[in-house]
């Protein structure tokens, strides 16, 4: 089995970073687990870096010696037309597939390219993050607001958008400039952040004007942009991924996690079992891991389930009365976040708040 | 064959009842089952078709025109209308007025056979499972952008097959509960209805042996026909039973008298030592036995009267035939040799419905009558009198006096026919006969100073061809 200290996973993650962003045709990153001469070979595709996930797959893997997994990592984009490729061609790619540009899943499953599985994990799941019985959401993780300890007083911190587009509104403040966030046209997860917000609430119509007038920073990719925040560079970054962020602060104490009290989006990243796989039961096993206790645990200890939603963590101050969490809905109605069209008109609004470099 | 319908012939009433019952129900249950499908189905169409027309309208009025373009913005509320169905793929396609695919899924096809597309629904297929579309127009006339765009939005079909499943369930329960009711209530219809069956049969079976007297009529119509039969069955036997016993007692009776005057004529004989007396004697006894056995022969042949009366078939009888028959039997002859006797028939027949040995009977009784007691000529006949059937004998005497006719008369409605002297006898079989066919006996004078003995019988309806 590959094992990894903590210092080469951080050097992985490095490495990932660097390679995140751009438009990469191939996969960004592969890595296989278990036993080489195995009999059965399990490909997952995931736009989740393998450091993160790696402890998972290690679980899963303890019970099954004769179980090997190929983990290839992809940015979501790419991931997306593989697999749609994959399914329109009728040709056998990835056994599992998990994403966390879940509109993309939605539009994947409603093409018909997942093959159905029942259990009794997955029927106890919530509706709204079960889809069709095809479409699975796996992981928590909300979207939060990071900013660097050292360099944004007490006072300042946000805790909620409004609190946000407070300090961004004098036009002498010290954050212009200095607020970043996913560039969506890059970033699918940024794009689904932003969609999101926009079907939330009018607050975000407001965030975009700000955050044009003060010529925030869009760029590309959870860590980059967490990393900027801990190094100074930016002060305060919106809408990242909680689970990069928190994982981020336990190596590096220079940055400080906000879960906006207004509310908080919570992504669930979605699994599906393309209609080709050729291990579709050892697929489904990886499924029915994922969603029982054991596989719960795994996903936590990775922060993928963030400790960050529940009322006894550690943060000081972060608990949310449940209302404010808003899950994003594995449902037909993302589809509409990936329309062409729509898509376009979106788009052109947010190049007009951010006129680019 | 033959066997399978004789044992559906001794099927009990509530097995076929049962049946019956059965299969309505089954035949009534599939019919009841495919219009409940087909009107779950139809509701289901209908409910997710406005909303497949919901959405696609609003998706319709959310398209603006920006710098001669298109633009458009889908509404989440028209997905999440969609999402009413939860499980079902969404497809939709916006066609531009020049027929290209602004948006959406190129994949859904418009149907083939209708030119000019209208709004409207159709079927389809969506990404090889079927689907329902709708397709909503929007006309544009801006300076720049002029036509029409269509909107499609389609489903597919779970939600409505569900759902009309859903409703065929529901009306498939209500069908199942008025089935069971329908069985309770043909369960306590059968019951109520065999109880007077089984009312009549506890009733006969409790009955003494020797209780010939009619069952109580008061029992529903349809049965009333059974008990009315059995009754008419019972009065038959009673009947019989009734002459026999007389016919016993009254040949006991008859037959003591003569017996024992033969017997006493027989002791006589033997105390007799006078040859001359012994003679005499003889001659007695010789007499004595001759009028027991015609004594014999008639009550013989009351019997037969009696037992033909209500056992033989009915037959299609010319009454000519029967005096004819009579005539020339000849037994007067033989009995009465110095009487003249006539037959005096015509030429249309006399038809009746009735036996004709007992009519042979009645008539030979009629005519010994007439030779013991009238005068001669003696004329036998047949006639159509006043639209009635007559057999007939006459004589040239004046017949019994009128208080020998009443006195007979009464006994004769009473009953107590044999009782009396051997003519009394032959009247009383002529009587009997008269009575077992429906007729009468007449005893009368005739305008021409004659006595008549006749039997009137009603004319049998003419044969039918």
């Amino acid at each position: 089995m590959m094992t990894m200290t903590p210092s080469l996973r951080i050097l992985l993650a490095g490495i990932l970073v660097l390679l995140n962003c751009g438009p990469a045709a191939a996969q960004e990153m592969v890595a296989d687990f278990g036993p080489e001469d195995a009999g059965q070979v399990l490909v997952l595709r995931s736009t989740t870096d393998i450091a993160i996930f790696e402890p998972v797959v290690e679980t899963f893997l303890q019970t099954r010696p004769t179980v090997r997994l190929r983990y290839e990592q992809w940015g979501s984009n790419e991931l997306y037309r593989l697999s749609r490729r994959d399914c329109h061609s009728n040709q056998p790619g990835a056994d599992i597939v998990i994403s966390s540009a879940v509109h993309q899943m939605v539009q994947l499953v409603n093409e018909a390219c997942a093959s159905s599985y029942r259990s009794r994990l997955t029927e106890e799941l919530p509706g709204a993050l079960r889809w069709r019985n095809e479409l699975w959401g796996i992981t928590r993780e909300p979207a939060v607001m990071v900013y660097n300890r050292d360099l944004v007083p007490q006072g300042d911190i946000p805790q909620t958008r409004f609190d946000l587009l407070d300090l961004l509104r004098p036009s002498d403040t010290r954050y212009a400039g200095r607020v970043a966030t996913y560039d969506i046209e890059e970033s699918g997860l940024g794009y689904l952040f932003a969609f999101a917000d926009a079907q939330e609430a009018s607050t975000f119509g407001a965030l975009q004007e700000s955050f044009g007038r003060t010529r925030a920073i869009s760029t590309c990719c959870s860590a980059d942009i967490i990393r900027g925040v801990a190094e100074g560079q930016y002060l305060i970054a919106y809408n990242v991924l909680g689970s990069y962020a928190q994982g981020y602060q336990q190596q590096d104490e220079r940055i400080g996690i906000v879960l906006p009290s207004d509310y908080t989006l919570v992504l669930s990243r979605a699994l599906m079992i393309p209609k080709e796989a050729r291990q579709k039961p050892l697929a489904e096993a990886f499924l029915d891991f994922l969603l029982s206790p054991e596989g719960t645990l795994a996903l936590r200890t990775a922060l993928l389930i963030s400790p960050l939603l529940e009322a006894e963590d550690g943060n000081e101050g972060e608990s949310l009365s449940s209302t404010a969490l808003r899950p994003i809905g594995l449902s037909p109605a993302l589809m509409v976040a990936l329309d062409g069209l729509t898509r376009e008109t979106f788009l052109r609004r947010w190049r007009a708040t951010f006129p680019g470099p | 064959m033959p066997e399978l319908m004789r044992r559906l012939e001794m099927t009990s009433l509530t097995a076929r009842v049962a049946l019956g019952v059965a299969v309505l129900l089954v035949i009534g249950g599939v019919i009841v089952s495919i219009a409940a499908f087909a009107y779950g189905r139809e509701a289901a169409r209908s409910a997710f078709d406005r909303l497949l027309l919901g959405a696609a309208s609003d998706i319709a009025s959310a398209i603006t025109v920006q710098d001669g373009k298109p633009v458009i913005e889908l509404p989440v509320s028209a997905f999440e209308l969609l999402a009413f169905a939860p499980d079902d793929r969404i497809g939709y396609r916006i066609i531009g007025p020049d027929g290209t695919t602004l948006t959406g899924y190129e994949e859904i096809a418009l149907p083939e056979n209708r030119r000019d597309l209208r709004d409207g629904y159709f079927d389809g297929a969506f990404f090889g499972e079927p689907g329902r579309y709708a397709i909503v127009s929007r006309r544009f006339a801006e300076r720049t952008l002029n036509g029409t765009i269509r909107v499609i939005v389609g489903q597919t079909m779970l939600a409505r097959n569900s759902m009309a499943y859903d409703i065929t369930r529901k009306a498939l329960y209500v069908l199942a509960v008025s089935g069971l009711a329908m069985i309770l209530l043909a369960v306590v219809v059968v019951r109520s209805v065999l109880t007077p069956l089984e009312r009549i049969a506890g009733s006969l079976s409790a009955r003494d042996p020797h209780d010939l007297t009619p069952m109580d009529t008061a029992v529903p119509r349809e049965t009333a026909v059974m008990i009315n039969a059995l009754n008419g069955f019972m009065a038959r036997l009673d009947r019989q039973m009734n002459s026999m016993r007389h016919l016993i007692s009254d040949t006991a009776h008859q037959l003591r008298t003569p017996v024992a005057a033969l017997r006493a004529q027989a002791d006589l004989f033997s105390d007799e030592v006078d040859l001359s007396r012994k003679e005499k004697i003889v001659e007695r006894i010789q007499t004595r036995s001759a009028g027991l056995g015609r004594l014999l022969d008639q009550m013989l042949s009351q019997a037969l009267v009696i037992h033909r009366g209500d056992s033989a078939r009915r037959e299609r009888v010319d009454l000519r035939d029967i005096a004819l028959d009579v005539f020339e039997e000849g037994d007067h002859a033989v009995l009465n040799p110095e009487m003249d006797v006539v037959l005096d028939i015509g030429e249309n027949p006399v038809e009746v419905l009735a036996d004709a040995p007992s009519l042979k009977e009645a008539l030979k009784n009629l005519l010994s009558n007439a030779l013991k007691h009238g005068r001669a000529p003696v004329r036998i006949g047949a006639s159509l009198n006043d639209g009635k059937a007559v057999i007939w004998v006459e004589d040239a005497g004046e017949g019994p006096d009128r208080q020998t006719l009443d006195e007979l008369g009464s006994r004769f409605n009473r009953g107590g026919l044999a009782r009396q002297a051997s003519s009394g006898l032959g009247l009383a079989i002529a009587h009997s006969v008269a009575v077992s066919f429906d007729g009468e006996l007449v005893l009368e004078p005739t305008d021409r100073e004659q006595f008549r003995a006749a039997l009137l019988f009603e004319v049998a309806p003419a044969r039918t061809a």
